[in-house]
């Protein structure tokens, strides 16, 4: 049977890269160019956080389709995916501080503590945040099989970042209903083995 | 066919063209058109090449903003602010008018092609004289002012913004309201087929259309509530509400309704769509407050848009009722405004 050979899968990495780098390049330029409307503060931060809920997904999508397609060779494509997740998630988090909040770190604080949504996105961060600083080969190998308990913690965080996005609007709930869809969809993919 | 021989060679008349040189008939039923396409083609050629080619061209066309034209009117010095006001470009690039989209940049994009000419406001109800304006009425009805007033969006950013048209008593004056009514209920234009918002439901957020808002007769009637016809000197784009919107300073934005077609009193507090739609979250009176947060946000303090870029705007601490106390908070002594919020 064919198999996707280290070369190829070289190239998909770097396909990879490319593509969650271009839509940084793709705001940017927006932004700069005045495309992004008056005051592109709310367009701006929907924009990344979006970015890393569709690469959050993408990275759920992997071993189900590594499976399905019997690349095992795949599932290396979760690493650089997460890590882009965690990239997004990071600057989106840095644009609601810096460009919403204008760096005032009491009220971001007070956010933090008291509204539901922004708890449960915080969260979610967190848990990125653990995931991503565990992402080397060498906390791979000293944490044993405590690494991959730690990262099953990637299904928790799919809940609370789309949870997050359902709060978050004022009432244009279709978009992110469809999203907890997809994302309990990708979870369900992983129940079967445990029947 | 007309053809001669002349030693030996097949001549064509001197009129005859090939085939190939025959204009197709397409092309010369669009002949005009076409000379006007290669008149733009000629100019747009002498333009240099880094105006034309590259991000452009990644973000579309640059499109016709609507027709807007000069007003006349007087600067009312009374209602002034010292503030910075926010430049004409952010507050038409800025808004939020679900019937053109929940982004804040939609209704720019998607407003521009509105029609506000014919226009039609009918004021009636609880009156003396019901009232329906067309569009010319209404820069011709009341003599215009300007006022400038802050804007508070509930979202937590605010805006300066210079107003023309007049104060809504003015034109309740003009009616003669009857003793029965204590309220005004406002309606914006409901027209599916020129406003996107109304017809998909993926743009329009949920809200149940026409949009509707109120006020009490004494918010309604108080110096401050203002009848908007221009922005700035000019006639209102279509994304701030054309041709005529409400302007209620010291509430959330979302009580001045756009585009408004219709203005009735009434004998009850009558219904408002965010209300509706979300009622532990908009209430009715909708005051701006900094001691009562919205459930998901804090309203302490607010992001002025100002000139400048992204690092340029400053937050800074949000007044009650916006900084207007001293003409409306009397209206609501000894009411409980973390209650009726």
């Amino acid at each position: 049977m064919w198999r996707i050979s280290r070369r190829q899968l070289f190239w998909c990495k770097t396909l990879l890269h490319v593509a969650a780098a271009l839509p940084l390049l793709w705001l940017f330029l927006a932004v700069n160019s005045d495309a992004a409307g008056g005051d592109p503060v709310q367009y701006i931060i929907h924009f990344l956080g979006k970015g890393a809920l569709n690469l959050l997904l993408l990275t759920l999508l992997v071993s189900p389709m590594a499976r399905w397609s019997k690349q095992g060779m795949l599932m290396q494509l979760r690493r650089p995916l997460g890590v882009w997740v965690f990239a997004y998630a990071c600057l989106h988090l840095a644009a609601y501080f810096s460009l919403d909040l204008l760096f005032a770190w009491q009220l971001l604080l007070q956010e933090v503590v008291k509204r539901p949504y922004i708890v449960v996105g915080a969260s979610a961060w967190l848990i990125l945040l653990s995931l991503a600083l565990t992402s080397f080969k060498a906390a791979q190998r000293r944490m044993g099989r405590h690494w991959q308990q730690l990262h099953y913690a990637v299904y928790p965080a799919v809940i609370l970042v789309v949870v997050h996005y359902y709060w978050s609007v004022k009432s244009e709930i279709i978009e992110p209903s469809i999203y907890i869809m997809l994302a309990l969809l990708l979870l369900s993919l992983r129940l079967k083995p445990l029947r | 066919m007309n053809r001669k021989f002349i030693k030996g060679i097949l001549h064509r008349p001197r009129w005859e063209l090939p085939q190939s040189e025959v204009t197709p008939e397409a092309v010369f039923r669009e002949r005009r058109r076409i000379t006007a396409m290669l008149g733009f083609g000629s100019i747009a050629a002498s333009l240099p090449g880094y105006v034309q080619a590259g991000i452009f061209d990644l973000f579309g066309e640059p499109q016709a903003l609507a027709p807007t034209r000069q007003l006349n009117f007087t600067v009312d010095q009374q209602y002034q602010t010292s503030e910075t006001q926010t430049p004409y470009d952010k507050v038409i690039r800025h808004n939020n008018f679900y019937e053109f989209g929940t982004g804040k940049q939609d209704p720019f994009e998607n407003a521009q092609k509105f029609k506000v000419d014919p226009w039609s406001l009918t004021i009636d109800g609880l009156v003396d004289k019901p009232l329906t304006l067309g569009y010319d009425d209404l820069y011709k009805l009341l003599p215009l002012e300007q006022r400038t007033y802050r804007l508070r969006c509930v979202e937590a950013w605010s805006m300066v913004i210079p107003w023309v048209g007049f104060p809504l008593a003015a034109l309740l004056k003009k009616v003669g309201v009857s003793s029965k009514a204590t309220h005004v209920a406002f309606e914006t234009l409901f027209d599916p087929e020129q406003m996107p918002g109304q017809r998909n439901p993926l743009m329009g957020g949920g809200i149940h259309y026409p949009y509707v808002e109120g006020l009490r007769l004494d918010e309604a009637t108080n110096e401050l509530t203002f009848m908007a016809v221009g922005l700035y000197d000019k006639t209102l784009s279509p994304q701030s509400g054309a041709p005529i919107r409400l302007v209620v300073p010291w509430k959330y934005g979302f009580k001045s309704i756009k585009s408004v077609v219709r203005i009735r009193l009434v004998d009850k507090q009558p219904p408002s769509s965010w209300n509706q739609l979300v009622p532990h979250e908009y209430g009715f009176y909708a005051n701006v407050n900094p001691q009562v947060d919205h459930p998901r946000w804090s309203q302490a303090s607010e992001r002025r848009i100002a000139e400048g870029g992204l690092f340029n705007a400053k937050r800074i601490p949000t007044l009650p009722f916006n900084g207007y106390a001293e003409q409306v908070a009397a209206m609501y002594q000894g009411m409980d405004l973390r209650k009726f919020f």
